[in-house]
């Protein structure tokens, strides 16, 4: 901070504006009280392989809370990515498992990176559905979203009668192989899905603050009216938000069922709260045109460190649902408490400049 | 002509209301005689639906008295006053859409039967009695987002009728009136008049106030100017008693040449939800370095005709053109690009993004121009640009990274325009740029435009200040319900002629008697 002021009036200022900072830090905080707390009282916490084992399980929440902050940012939310990572997963399974049959006796099956990049492009396509409900078809993005949600799992279900598709190991002779690296392979001693959460997450940050569409994203969850009358096209802002959103969903698919060589169709239930549950935590208003990627990722660890510490100490997990409800909705009241502290402290500065 | 004291239902005292640094109303004495109409003037900004306020209880004055009966009284809510028997209809309507009219003239005081809840077969035959007299051929159990505008008018009337005022007051109420609505809304209030109820009827149409009025009080920057027996005067004595003598501040007129027709909208026309066109037909061109003036009255649909040029209304039909190039098919975005720009008339529902910082909101219809690599914004560029625009506008920033509402409504005003200049225009719209904003910003504001005119700018903008239309503009435009009524030279223009012609598609009835 600056340093010390004379008169008590500015003290008090900076009294507030102390405060002030200790509120906008409060998910930093947060997330050393967790480590903190849990260094101490759970056994093993902070050894090398439970860390890395906890990242792994935070970047699955981390990159589906990223799509979820561009959404929510412009007012929106999205309900169907749990639904998204068990649908993409089934497709990246049944296209190393079964290819695609052409019905007169041929198959074609992919190589890996193929496998991906059509995976990508499912989570992608159902994302731009979304928007174009939304956009086209005027639909609430809750219910637009809850739609998906029951179509791709149903999808999901069908694509193997609700059976999971097993043994993802592949044939050499249809270079189907080697799609575990995704999810069990390491590089310089991270895991690869860590690497992949580090890329997307630091193109995300960037979009968000420095190119022309991150800029649309926050005056249109800001000011939707204000937006449309400053020439953005904001059918096409909406559009690009879904569709990141579904192309996460489709990266936490893929790293899931090759983390388990396996897909099963339930993959995914309920993760889209999680999604949100961090996004908010990290400072992200549900109203719209507040949020940033940053405060998602520490509001993802947070949450994934919370419920994967408690599982260390043994406590039940039906607590554990209690407790992450309840710093949930502590996060949101600090939030606003933070908000009226801020306009407090602006009026303040307006009424002394006079 | 000062009536007797027992005519006088309601006096208000020396009353003054200051807001924020703004005095609204100064020293003000005013009284509302009974059985009688009477009617208020005065330009947007006079002060008038302040005073209104003020008697319907939703503000309190900051000095002076409210006597009522002779008796001093002190109004703390809108209800307070309601059991005093004031009723107040606001000329920006106070409806729940989605309720049905009976339950919207019933609200905070539903009929009810005990326990059973809301009597909702009572609440309907009374509504409908309401109505039928008012002869508004409305059924009480329609909801209200099914009404056109007009009707729904009526049923705030009845809705404030059904209250049994002794003192009522009308905000406007014709606005969105029909001729034969009018008639009918007269021959309610003259019923209401005959039984001894204060109406109080505050209008900008004249021809109106001439027909139905029976005490005429004007005001002028928040003070009585002038009080008269409406059959003692004419519409000359009102206008001058709105405008005055003392000339506000107004930048000079800079003489430059006129360049070259740069806008050119030919037949632009918008249908209305309700029926009926907000937009009828209106042709405009202006020449580089001009200024037009678009005068009018609320609703005569200036804001509708702006957002039909920029691209905001897809059912709107005519055609554009800027520079010679017809962008008629083009959409706000590409419009913007063309070299259009708007300002709109709503600040904080359409002009400002209130979650983003100063800087951003200045820069956020102009990015393009500072990328690299048609993504990568460039931080420098972009901040060179905000500072530029920041000391060009004299906007009072402390930081540009501070929340846009920090600020006061007259930067805020800035920001708006310089967010517009910044996507370089050649055609600059302005919707009502004086609105909400303190003198000293107005003036900023009014220099703004010579400036950007003398450098060769077409500016169009609305208002609804007689004084500003003749000052700032080159030529006038007068709307009025949707028609292009009048386009005239300044040198030529009268405030009586564009009095007159901004009445002129309201016309209800002929002379009256």
């Amino acid at each position: 901070m600056t340093a010390a002021t004379t008169t008590t009036n500015a003290a008090e200022a900076s009294n507030g504006s102390l405060l002030l900072t200790l509120m906008k830090l409060r998910t930093f905080i947060a997330l050393f009280a967790v480590i903190a707390f849990f260094s101490v009282f759970a056994p093993n916490f902070l050894s090398t392989a439970n860390l890395i084992l906890m990242s792994k399980h935070v970047a699955l929440n981390a990159f589906l809370a990223m799509g979820m902050t561009f959404v929510i940012i412009t007012g929106g939310i999205d309900l169907s990515v749990g639904s998204i990572v068990g649908l993409c997963g089934m497709v990246a399974g049944g296209l190393i498992l079964n290819g695609i049959d052409l019905q007169f006796g041929y198959t074609i099956y992919f190589n890996v990176f193929e496998v991906c990049l059509i995976t990508l492009a499912v989570g992608i396509l159902i994302g731009a559905i979304n928007g174009l409900l939304i956009t086209k078809l005027n639909v609430a993005p809750f219910i637009a979203t809850l739609g998906t949600l029951y179509v791709a799992r149903g999808f999901a279900l069908l694509s193997s009668d609700g059976q999971t598709f097993p043994n993802l190991v592949g044939k050499p002779e249809l270079s189907t192989t080697g799609f575990a690296f995704l999810g069990s392979g390491r590089l310089l001693g991270l895991p690869v899905s860590i690497w992949i959460l580090i890329v997307v997450a630091l193109a995300a940050a960037y979009v968000a603050k420095y190119t022309p569409i991150g800029r649309h994203i926050f005056a249109v969850g800001g000011n939707e009216r204000a937006a449309r009358m400053s020439g953005i096209r904001v059918g096409r802002v909406k559009m690009f938000v879904y569709m990141f959103s579904g192309f996460c969903a489709a990266i936490v698919g893929l790293v899931i069922s090759s983390e388990l060589m396996a897909s099963h169709p339930a993959t995914g239930n309920s993760f889209e709260l999680n999604a949100i549950a961090a996004a908010v935590l990290g400072g992200t208003s549900m109203s719209g045109g507040r949020g940033t990627i940053g405060g998602t990722i520490i509001g993802a660890f947070v949450i994934g460190i919370l419920s994967d510490g408690l599982v260390m100490m043994g406590i039940s997990s039906f607590w554990q649902m209690v407790i992450k409800g309840i710093v949930i909705i502590v996060a949101v009241v600090v939030d606003q408490a933070q908000r009226r502290l801020q306009q407090q402290v602006t009026l303040m500065q307006l009424a002394k400049k006079g | 002509m000062r009536p007797a004291d027992d005519d006088c239902v309601l006096r208000l005292e020396d009353v003054t209301k200051v807001y924020s640094g703004i005095v609204a109303v100064r020293h003000a004495n005013l009284a509302l005689i009974r059985g009688a109409v009477n009617v208020l003037v005065g330009e947007n900004g006079a002060g008038k639906s302040t005073l209104m306020r003020i008697i319907a209880g939703v503000e309190k004055p900051s000095l002076g008295r409210i006597l009522l009966d002779g008796k001093e009284v002190e109004f703390h809510s809108p209800a307070d006053a309601q059991r005093h028997g004031i009723g107040m209809v606001f000329q920006e309507l106070n409806l729940f859409g989605n309720l049905s009219v009976a339950e919207n003239i019933f609200a905070t005081r539903e009929v009810t039967r005990g326990l059973r809840g809301i009597d909702h077969r009572a609440q309907i035959d009374r509504a409908n009695h309401f109505l039928d007299r008012l002869a508004a051929g409305i059924d009480a159990e329609t909801l209200v987002e099914d009404l056109p505008i007009g009707q729904q008018q009526l049923v705030e009337i009845a809705k404030a009728i059904s209250l049994d005022t002794r003192i009522l007051i009308l905000d406007e109420p014709t606005s969105a009136l029909s001729a034969a609505e009018v008639d009918v809304l007269f021959k309610v209030i003259r019923e209401l008049k005959a039984q001894g109820v204060a109406i109080v009827y505050i209008s900008h149409r004249l021809e109106e106030l001439m027909r139905i009025g029976d005490y005429i009080t004007v005001l002028r920057d928040g003070q009585i100017t002038g009080h008269a027996m409406v059959r003692d005067i004419d519409t000359k004595w009102i206008v001058r008693s709105m405008i005055g003598s003392e000339a506000k501040d107004f930048a000079k007129s800079v003489d430059h040449r006129l360049g070259e027709a740069v806008f050119r909208a030919e037949d632009i026309c918008l249908p209305r939800r309700t029926g009926g066109l907000a937009v009828d037909h209106v042709s405009i061109a202006v020449r580089a370095g001009e200024v037009l003036g678009i005068y009018g009255l609320m609703g005569a649909g200036r804001s509708e005709f702006f957002e039909c040029v920029i691209g905001q209304h897809p059912h709107s039909t005519g055609r554009v053109e800027v520079g010679g190039v017809d962008v008629s098919a083009c959409d706000t975005s590409d419009r913007i690009q063309g070299g259009l720009a708007m300002i709109p008339e709503d600040r904080q529902r359409e002009g400002l993004v209130q979650a983003l910082s100063i800087a951003s909101n200045l820069t956020l219809a102009s990015l393009d121009r500072f990328l690299r690599f048609r993504f990568h914004i460039v931080g420098e560029k972009e901040r060179a640009a905000i500072k530029a625009a920041i000391a060009d506008l004299s906007i009072k920033a402390p930081n540009p990274d501070f929340e846009v509402t920090s600020m006061s409504g007259g930067n805020q005003q800035k920001v708006v325009i310089g967010k517009a200049l910044m996507t370089r225009p050649k055609v600059l719209m302005m919707d009502e740029p004086s609105r909400g904003i303190d003198v000293g910003a107005k003036a900023d504001v009014f220099r703004t435009m010579r400036r950007l005119a003398g450098e060769g700018l077409a500016i169009l903008f609305s208002t609804s200040d007689l004084e500003e239309v003749m000052a700032l503009s080159d030529r006038i435009a007068v709307m009025s319900n949707g028609r292009l009524v009048t386009l005239i030279d300044r040198t030529e223009a009268t405030e009586d002629m564009i009095v007159k012609a901004s009445a002129e598609g309201h016309k209800t009835t002929r002379e009256h008697a």
